[in-house]
């Protein structure tokens, strides 16, 4: 069997699959968090940012050109990081068939616990989100291309801000155990301080999430109409 | 002291098994299995079976007894095997559950005792060094920087009783296969088999036991208190051996 089949069949193998499709989603959600930031600026400035990202790359690349190559780039790694966990996680529930009376949880964080439903939760969020701002079906006054408005009528509903708040949440969380892991399962050795590979992932963690909340509580209070 | 025994009962392999309650009159001063050879004791004087559990050396480094003592392996004492455990880290009047490690990859043979030759498996896919014997090599002959002495050390403390399996949620056995990778991987005699050495345990630990996601329980309840970073270790080296060896 070709090497790269075998890595591909091993669980460790998996990991690291998961690992990087994960960092491309790191990187995603983080830039996605910044081009947002231009909410901040105004309506011009916000939609003319959209606006560009669909003539990116032009005259080399066509209309929506650039922004679709990102797009089956997500959906390839969202992909194979949900079916690569799927697939652990199998693999996992078959070593343990019968569980203990009595557990106790040592040290595993409440992030760690929650990777799996918490993803789950990401997911169906991510549906939603695309049915809300980009495809505008479940909007309640979506107009294509006024991406200003379309965000500030839409986190008008409270429950709709709740839900996106919610969702950071587990998006956090997820994020803060999956840094962390990336550099275990990469093998990045954390050396003489232990705790840098938890403080990287924390400052991450914490900046993407906290970057995301400021949209719908803005909205909510006012700041931005 | 006076203490309740939650015991898991399984006549052999084929059993169902389930929890029998014992009271029990203990020293503060007994290890953990004393407590249990008093109970035997009382057990057997009223004919009836004795707990099967497992033991050898008594003194923390064989890494026979392996009890589930109220959801942690080994029981409450950070860095300490089941007997080195001692009755004053209970209270009088205390309820103590006690379990066999859970992992398809241990079947139990009874009541406590597990077959724990899962981990044996993953050594004889790898875990040695083949050299030609004969008489003892002088000491020194091979320099080892004393930074890789000590991490292979730490990494050679594992004594192999499973309770990095038996913790996590997982039922992985990554913290064992990577201390077993990693004491030869640090040192220059274990160089010449290094890249097989990881690809054929690393295959074998994923045919029996499932897969780590980080918990970092097995780190916790280790009785050599071995740390995680040979699990980053060993994952490193797993995938190097593969880029180098298709």
């Amino acid at each position: 069997m070709p090497g790269s089949l075998k890595f591909h069949q091993s669980a460790l193998g998996k990991k690291v699959i998961m690992a990087a499709s994960g960092i491309v989603l790191f990187g995603f959600v983080l830039v996605h968090m910044l081009g947002n930031l231009k909410l901040y600026q105004g309506a011009e400035k916000l939609n003319t940012y959209a606006e560009w990202l669909r003539e990116m790359g032009a005259p080399l690349l066509p209309h929506n050109g650039a922004i679709w190559l990102m797009r089956v780039g997500l959906l390839v790694a969202v992909l194979v990081h949900v079916v690569s966990a799927y697939q652990v996680t199998r693999l996992s529930q078959r070593a343990r068939p019968l569980n203990y009376k009595a557990r106790q949880t040592l040290q595993a964080t409440y992030a760690s616990r929650t990777m799996r439903w918490g993803g789950v939760i990401i997911l169906l969020f991510v549906i939603y989100h695309l049915a809300h701002l980009t495809w505008g079906s479940v909007h309640p006054a979506f107009i294509p291309g006024d991406v200003y408005s379309n965000v500030v009528a839409g986190f008008r509903v409270w429950w709709v801000s709740a839900f996106y708040v919610v969702a950071q949440m587990a998006l956090g969380f997820h994020l803060y155990h999956g840094l962390w892991s990336m550099f275990q399962t990469l093998g990045v050795t954390a050396g003489d301080d232990r705790d840098w590979r938890r403080k990287f992932a924390v400052a991450f963690a914490l900046l993407i999430t906290l970057g995301n909340l400021s949209f719908p509580i803005a909205v909510l209070t006012g700041f931005v109409s | 002291m006076r203490l309740t025994l939650q015991i898991w009962r399984q006549k052999n392999a084929d059993d169902t098994g389930g929890f029998s309650s014992y009271d029990v009159d203990a020293s503060p001063d007994m290890s953990f299995l004393e407590m249990l050879d008093v109970l035997n004791e009382t057990l057997t004087e009223a004919g009836e079976d004795p707990v099967a559990f497992e033991h050898d050396c008594r003194e923390g480094i064989c890494g026979s007894c392996c009890l589930m003592i109220d959801g942690r392996a080994h029981g409450p004492e950070p860095g300490t095997a089941t007997c080195q455990l001692h009755m004053r880290k209970f209270e009088d009047g205390d309820t103590i559950r006690i379990e066999p490690w859970r992992s398809a990859a241990f079947p139990v043979l009874k009541d406590l005792v597990v077959d724990r030759v899962g981990l044996d498996r993953i050594v004889q896919a790898g875990g040695f060094i083949s050299i030609n014997t004969g008489s003892a090599p002088d000491a020194n002959l091979i320099p080892v920087p004393r930074d890789k002495a000590e991490l292979a050390m730490d990494a050679a403390a594992c004594i192999g009783c499973g309770a990095c399996v038996a913790q996590c949620p997982n039922g992985a056995a990554q913290l064992f296969a990577a201390a077993k990778v990693s004491h030869l991987a640090l040192l220059p005699q274990g160089q010449p088999e290094r890249d097989q050495r990881v690809l054929r345990m690393v295959e074998e630990m994923e045919s029996a036991f499932g897969s780590c996601t980080n918990f970092a329980e097995c780190e916790v309840a280790c009785p050599k208190e071995i740390s995680i970073e040979f699990i980053a270790r060993m994952n490193r080296d797993y995938v190097s051996a593969r880029l180098r060896r298709g």
